[in-house]
């Protein structure tokens, strides 16, 4: 019954709504295997109500889907067998131990209670969790939470591992953690299938990004395509007087080839830069004409400006919690 | 980088096993809420002290009044105020289902592929053995109060059976509504907003033919006096069968309504 297919998620015009709200409003996908797809987008765009069709929790009202090469709806239960969610809250026991947590979904994906018991220590000590593993998952910090709540997804090896926001709410180190553990298994083959508020995380870990917003797809393609519509983020420059920054602005608008965004009050000048050579250049042009620079910073791309980009606007939040339902 | 391949290590050759069949899986569910008592006590508080307190309050408060003596009232009461007790915490079943759903952990059990209802069964026989609890501890103070059943020993049994009977037939009201109520609050209003008329307006307290004939009306067609009037005549050994047999259709009837409903909303829960 093995179907041998060449994309792990394969989805035509998807469509969820909840009343009048279009959570998911037309999608289309394709997830080649072995790969991180990023799925970014602000809160309440739609990335965990797609996520949800996709680990078969939510009927689409339209469209059709395949996951792993199964029908979403038909094959139900074929798709459940090759995946495995890490859901944005909760996905484990609270009032259960760690280990209590790991044997339970041992137990439940069919292993007899020895074997559920030793893969549950191993899957401890893999995600350093061995010293906690007696406390109960409530007590745990954000990052242990979210360590127990992925190796509780992959007791057994799923194909394609679906997770909700992973790093939401986690300190450097934990997020950094968890990042490790995603290209620790797409190094052993699996699909991960991951969504984010964070271009960054995008970034760091997706072979391809797709950006969502207002239950629409509008934008998919490698971290490097994206960034390049963006540019490579801006340059912000802060003056003691207006004096200072009305000189600089007309040397920076020159060095760099575009418009510069004054702010008066703060004496602040922001420009979008394309390549970081170029603004570390105009930078010297000021030194040597003698602007007198209070301070300066470059500042990542943001989300909201591939938003801007792309969309024209800011990502609107009002749509925020319509996608939890 | 260590952990890296630890993590490597513990993911390789991990093909999922055969999926555990639908026994095994509501086994491991019953066996998720039994570990749930032992973190949190308290939950059984509903079945220890609520028996003690209700048995206690009601006996002494109305007896004088109702059989002008608070002995004579206990053999009547203590029959109803099981069946009002056990039909109340048959609630908390949807309750723990609601946080569960609202929590998220109720995700992962409706992505993994088992059967679907061992997650209700499993905590359905587990509020099963509560239920025994509360009869068993209810029915041993009124021992020591001084209640004799009439029908010694194996009519007690007999009767808390077709209790158990009932109140997991009636769970299954709650764990729908567990599952399409959005808040454990609402939950909570609506289960009490249909228990309490329930129960009080029954045979539980008082002989039905002392109220107003509209009252009694509803009354005899209340499935909580059937339960009690079969409890009751078990438990004094009068003929009680075709209670008994009323007490077995309502049970059949709420779990062939609310089962399939039940599963219904569980697949198709947004």
């Amino acid at each position: 019954m093995e179907k041998k297919k060449m994309y792990a998620v394969e989805a035509t015009n998807l469509v969820k709504t909840f009343g009048k709200e279009h959570a998911v409003d037309g999608v289309d996908l394709k997830i080649p295997k072995g790969i991180v797809y990023g799925f970014l987008g602000p809160n309440g765009a739609g990335k965990t109500t797609t996520i949800r069709m996709l680990a078969t929790l939510l009927k689409p009202n339209n469209g059709h889907a395949t996951v792993m090469g199964y029908d979403l709806v038909e094959e139900a239960d074929d798709v459940r067998q090759k995946i495995s969610l890490t859901g944005q809250f909760a996905s484990v026991d609270e009032e259960l131990s760690g280990r209590e947590n790991l044997i339970f979904i041992g137990r439940l994906v069919g292993y007899t209670r020895k074997e559920a018991k030793q893969r549950a220590d191993e899957l401890l000590a893999a995600f350093q969790l061995t010293d906690a593993s007696k406390r109960q998952v409530k007590k745990y910090s954000g990052g242990m939470r979210r360590r127990i709540d992925i190796a509780a997804s992959i007791v057994t090896s799923p194909e394609l591992l679906f997770l909700d926001e992973p790093t939401t709410g986690l300190d450097p180190r934990s997020r950094n953690q968890v990042w490790d553990i995603v290209r620790a298994l797409v190094k052993q083959g699996t699909t991960v299938f991951l969504t984010t508020q964070y271009l960054e995380e995008a970034d760091q870990l997706a072979d391809l990004i797709g950006v969502i917003d207002h239950g629409k797809l509008i934008a998919e393609g490698t971290s490097k395509e994206l960034k390049a519509s963006v540019g490579a983020g801006s340059l912000i420059v802060n003056f003691d007087n207006e004096v200072e920054l009305q000189r600089a602005s007309t040397i920076l608008e020159e060095q760099l080839g575009e418009k510069a965004d004054k702010d008066l009050k703060d004496y602040s000048l922001t420009l979008p830069i394309k390549e970081h050579d170029k603004a570390a250049v105009a930078i010297g042009a000021l030194a040597n004409q003698n602007v007198k620079i209070k301070e300066f910073s470059m500042a990542q791309p943001s989300l909201d400006e591939v938003f801007l980009t792309l969309t024209g606007k800011l990502p609107d939040q009002e749509t925020d919690g319509v996608v939890n339902e | 980088m260590n952990k890296n391949t630890t993590i490597e290590e513990v993911f390789q050759n991990h093909e999922r096993p055969k999926k555990p069949g639908a026994l095994n899986a509501s086994a491991t569910f019953a066996w998720r809420a039994l570990l749930r008592i032992r973190y949190v006590p308290e939950q059984l508080f509903d079945v220890t002290v609520f028996p003690i307190i209700f048995l206690l309050m009601f006996t002494y408060l109305f007896g004088g009044a109702i059989s002008g003596s608070t002995g004579e009232y206990l053999d009547f009461v203590l029959p109803g105020i099981l069946v009002m007790t056990v039909s109340m915490i048959t609630m908390y079943t949807g309750l723990d289902l609601n946080k569960d759903i609202e929590k998220g952990v109720f995700d992962r059990f409706r992505s993994l592929p088992i059967w679907r209802p061992s997650v209700l069964v499993g905590a359905l026989v587990v509020d099963a053995v509560r239920y025994l609890i509360a009869s068993t501890i209810m029915i041993t103070l009124g021992y020591i109060l001084g209640f004799r059943p009439e029908a010694g020993f194996f009519g007690v049994i007999l009767a808390v059976l077709v209790l158990l009977l009932f109140a997991f037939s009636l769970s299954w009201i709650w764990t729908m509504l567990g599952i399409i109520v959005r808040s454990e609050k609402a939950l909570m209003g609506i289960s009490m907003m249909l228990l309490f008329p329930l129960t009080f307006l029954s045979s539980v307290f008082v002989n039905p033919t002392t109220m107003p004939n509209w009252l009694q009306v509803f009354v005899d067609i209340n499935p909580i006096t059937f339960v009690v009037d079969a409890v009751r005549g078990i438990i004094h050994g009068t003929d009680a069968m075709s209670d008994i047999l009323m007490v077995i259709y309502i049970s059949i009837g709420l779990i062939v309504v609310f089962g399939p409903l039940t599963m219904y909303f569980f697949r198709n829960k947004n």
